[in-house]
């Protein structure tokens, strides 16, 4: 199930000949400056604009060609300020879509309570609520689960976790993804943070102003090789030490040890980038990598890491 | 004869406008009084709700006048004063003071909430503000909040003004003058000139007090605000 | 007055009949004027919205009206109208207009613009939205329209009097009683109709906590 991109939209400039294509299952992020048209291509696949030329496709069919209403019930939508009616309850609000396309209240009930699980907030406390009890951090959950609920092939998502504080922004990240993990949908998702872009993304397209893709590809690939000037403007110039956030220790080849001094030892999920801060201010000739089970494996050193980063042959196993 | 001819001859008639119960007589009689209600009331309503919205004590009272005011009927608030001013005095007591009273009483209610509306409207930033720059409580009131919530303010007086041509107007059918009189002669003497003439002096009277105080608003709001007065 | 006593009890016990009957009037002409009148400012509310530069007119149209003194719009319509029910029915419907119109609109302009997007987003068609979320979140605005109406209507029945005897609802008393001295009854007639305006004006209070449950559920938690 795929889906392919390939339009310009009525406003001038905004979006030009923009087009990619999606694998199911995966995560592609939109990223760019502001202005750059990417909310714009966004809304084009649910048709809450409407492109002036081009197709897109979802599984080979044109969007343009489905009863609009039809098609954006099958779509989840999550918008930055959630727009969580505030009139519904929190479970009324997470069963909008089901109730649309006609299931029992009996049904409606038990998939939104199952949801709210799902994004981590107990039922029981949550389901009789209404949004102007919930704090950011949860209205954004809810406004994922009600996005999720109709269980559609694909989500959009416009700058779903801008509106919340850093903190809260990691852990909605973070539990998002797990939950994409357990779930795999597809999912198109935009962001003008290139970090959060890098974090979440299986895939990024790049946009400049007026809609033009710059890049398309992996998030190794962007940081590894910007295809122009602007992708590594964009990027940043500490690209380098981005690229080492996608990787973890448990990737290094070890050296032997050897006398275990004060050393600082890396759980084998700990990244690349974080180990060589630590390893920096540490100041010693190296850590111990921690293996799955917590057992000592060998050696690393900032060494190491730098060639991880320069040669690809120092990984131990391909990145998924 | 037809309505608007009637009407037309009757405010045409010289007679009208010379006698001690002509036109002027009872314009004059009407906005006087009118004039008299509102500056009475005003002078305790305003400054009333200025200090109310400035302090933020006793807002219950705006909010309690402003719910007695609105089930208040004027009608019956007239009629029921009937009775007890006139044992202060038979003959003035059942025809000026119970309409007067009337009009005093109802013009406070939305000159009190609006004052206290506008002040305490003003964002409270502004105010910490202007605190913490060494302005005394005074100077913030007079300085800062007044001019900002002049417009709210202005719509208030306005409010009122309409409501107190309006309670004068009824006070006819009580026995008081103004305007309203020739309404209340007309039906009685089953003249429609004078009726009709009475009504078109009327709403004349209002219309022009609603535009005149329409006018001050807008003449008295600084340029610097960008605001819409709300109708 | 005339040195009488305050209330003639005798008086009152012996017309409660007829005072039921014109309490029963006074609410019957007040109910005819605010359902007409909110569905006519419901029509000019919705062409406002639609046609955004109409509301300025109608907004200074209903203000207008509104301005003129109800005692004068109801002596200028006998003359056209006759003493009759729809009589007085006319300036109480016009009066309502400027408490409804402006209170229908800002109803629908506060319902949240992403509540509005998220709708659409998620799939509602025109109608769905329109009758499932902007018509529920713009109640409050809306009821807060209604109960100015209602209690101002009730107010302005009594006005109606003027126009005979057969009219007025508890106008009547009050008018009656000021022309035969009688305070009896100006008090009946008084103290009735700030009673029934007392009282509309609690059960719109009562009517708009029960439509919106979601408003009382206040506590923002952080």
């Amino acid at each position: 199930m795929t889906k392919r991109y390939d339009a310009a939209s009525g406003m001038p400039g905004a979006v030009n000949d923009l087009s990619f294509e999606v694998p199911a299952g995966a995560i592609c992020v939109l990223v760019g400056p502001s202005g750059c048209g990417k909310t714009t291509s966004l809304k084009m696949v649910n048709r809450l604009i409407e492109p002036s030329a081009g197709q897109i496709l979802l599984d080979g069919v044109d969007v343009g060609t489905e009863n609009v209403t039809a098609l954006r019930r099958r779509i989840g939508y999550v918008i930055q300020q959630v727009g969580l009616f505030p009139h519904l309850t929190v479970e009324r609000n997470v069963a909008v879509v089901p109730g649309l396309v006609g299931w029992s209240r009996e049904r409606q009930r038990t998939r939104s309570r199952d949801l709210l699980s799902m994004v981590g907030l107990d039922p029981d406390r949550y389901a009789d609520r209404y949004p102007s009890q919930l704090s950011g951090g949860e209205r954004q959950r809810v406004g994922v689960a009600r996005a999720l609920a109709a269980d559609p092939s694909l989500m959009l998502m416009d700058e779903p976790f801008a509106a919340v504080d850093p903190i809260v922004r990691e852990r909605l990240q973070d539990e998002f993804l797990r939950v994409q993990r357990q779930l795999a949908k597809t999912i198109l998702f935009v962001t003008h943070d290139v970090d959060e872009a890098i974090k979440m993304g299986d895939l990024i397209a790049v946009l400049e102003d007026g809609g033009r893709l710059a890049q398309f590809g992996p998030p190794d690939e962007i940081l590894a090789r910007p295809a122009s000037e602007f992708v590594a403007r964009f990027v940043g110039q500490d690209r380098g030490l981005k690229r080492l956030s996608l990787r973890t220790v448990a990737d290094l080849k070890v050296e032997p040890i050897g006398h275990a001094d004060e050393l600082p030892a890396f759980l084998s999920s700990t990244t690349l980038r974080d180990a060589l801060s630590i390893l920096l201010a540490a100041d010693t000739r190296g850590g111990i990598a921690l293996d799955e089970a917590g057992l000592p494996r060998g050696l690393v050193t900032v060494d190491a890491i730098a060639s991880a980063l320069a040669d690809d042959a120092q990984i131990d196993t391909a990145r998924t | 004869m037809d309505v608007f001819s009637a009407t037309a001859q009757w405010l045409a008639d010289p007679m009208h406008w010379q006698s001690a119960n002509g036109i002027p007589a009872r314009l004059f009689e009407h906005v006087a009084l009118s004039a008299v209600s509102l500056i009475l009331s005003g002078c305790v309503a305003m400054p009333l709700g200025l200090w109310i919205g400035h302090t933020g004590r006793f807002s219950w009272l705006v909010v309690s006048s402003a719910n007695a005011w609105r089930a208040l009927p004027s009608f019956a608030l007239i009629g029921l004063l009937v009775p007890f001013t006139t044992v202060i005095d038979p003959n003035l007591g059942f025809t000026l003071y119970p309409t007067l009273i009337a009009m005093i009483v109802l013009a406070g209610p939305p000159v009190l909430v609006n004052a206290y509306q506008g002040v305490a409207g003003v964002d409270r930033d502004l105010v910490e503000a202007a605190r913490a720059m060494g302005m005394r409580e005074r100077q913030v009131l007079l300085g800062l909040e007044i001019p900002i919530a002049l417009p709210v303010l202005a719509t208030g007086v306005r409010s009122a003004a309409v409501q107190v041509i309006a309670t004068a107007t009824l006070g006819a059918t009580f026995g008081f003058g103004g305007l309203g009189r020739f309404i209340v002669l007309g039906d009685a003497n089953q003249d429609n000139g004078e009726l009709f003439g009475g009504v078109v002096l009327v709403a004349a009277l209002a219309l022009l007090t609603q535009a005149l105080f329409t006018l001050l608003e807008r003449r008295l709001v600084s340029p610097g605000l960008a605001t819409h007065t709300a109708g | 007055m005339n040195g009488e006593p305050l209330v003639r009890w005798d008086w009152l016990f012996a017309h409660l009949g007829p005072i039921a009957d014109r309490v029963v009037q006074h609410l019957y002409l007040a109910a005819i004027a605010v359902g007409i009148g909110f569905a006519i400012s419901f029509a000019l509310a919705a062409l406002s919205i639609r046609r955004r530069r109409l509301f300025p007119l109608i907004s200074i149209l209903a203000t207008g009206v509104y301005a003129i003194p109800s005692f004068a719009l109801f002596a200028a319509l006998v003359a056209v109208t006759g003493l009759s029910v729809l009589t007085a029915e006319i300036p109480l419907v016009l009066y309502t207009l400027v408490l409804f119109v402006p209170n229908i609109v800002a109803g629908f302009d506060a319902v949240p613009g992403d509540v509005l997007e998220a709708a659409d987003g998620l799939g509602y068609t025109a109608g769905e939205r329109w009758w499932r979320v902007e018509l529920p979140l713009a109640v409050p605005l809306v009821v807060a329209g209604l109960r100015l109406a209602t209690v101002s209507t009730i107010g302005l029945v009594t006005v109606s009097a003027i126009l005979g005897n057969s009219l007025g609802g508890l106008g009547y008393y009050i008018l009656d009683g000021y022309h035969r001295h009688f305070t009896t009854e100006i008090l009946v007639g008084g103290l009735l109709s700030i009673g029934l305006a007392a009282l509309a004006d609690l059960g719109c209070v009562l009517l708009q906590r029960l439509l919106t449950p979601w408003a009382a559920a206040r506590v923002a938690v952080r």
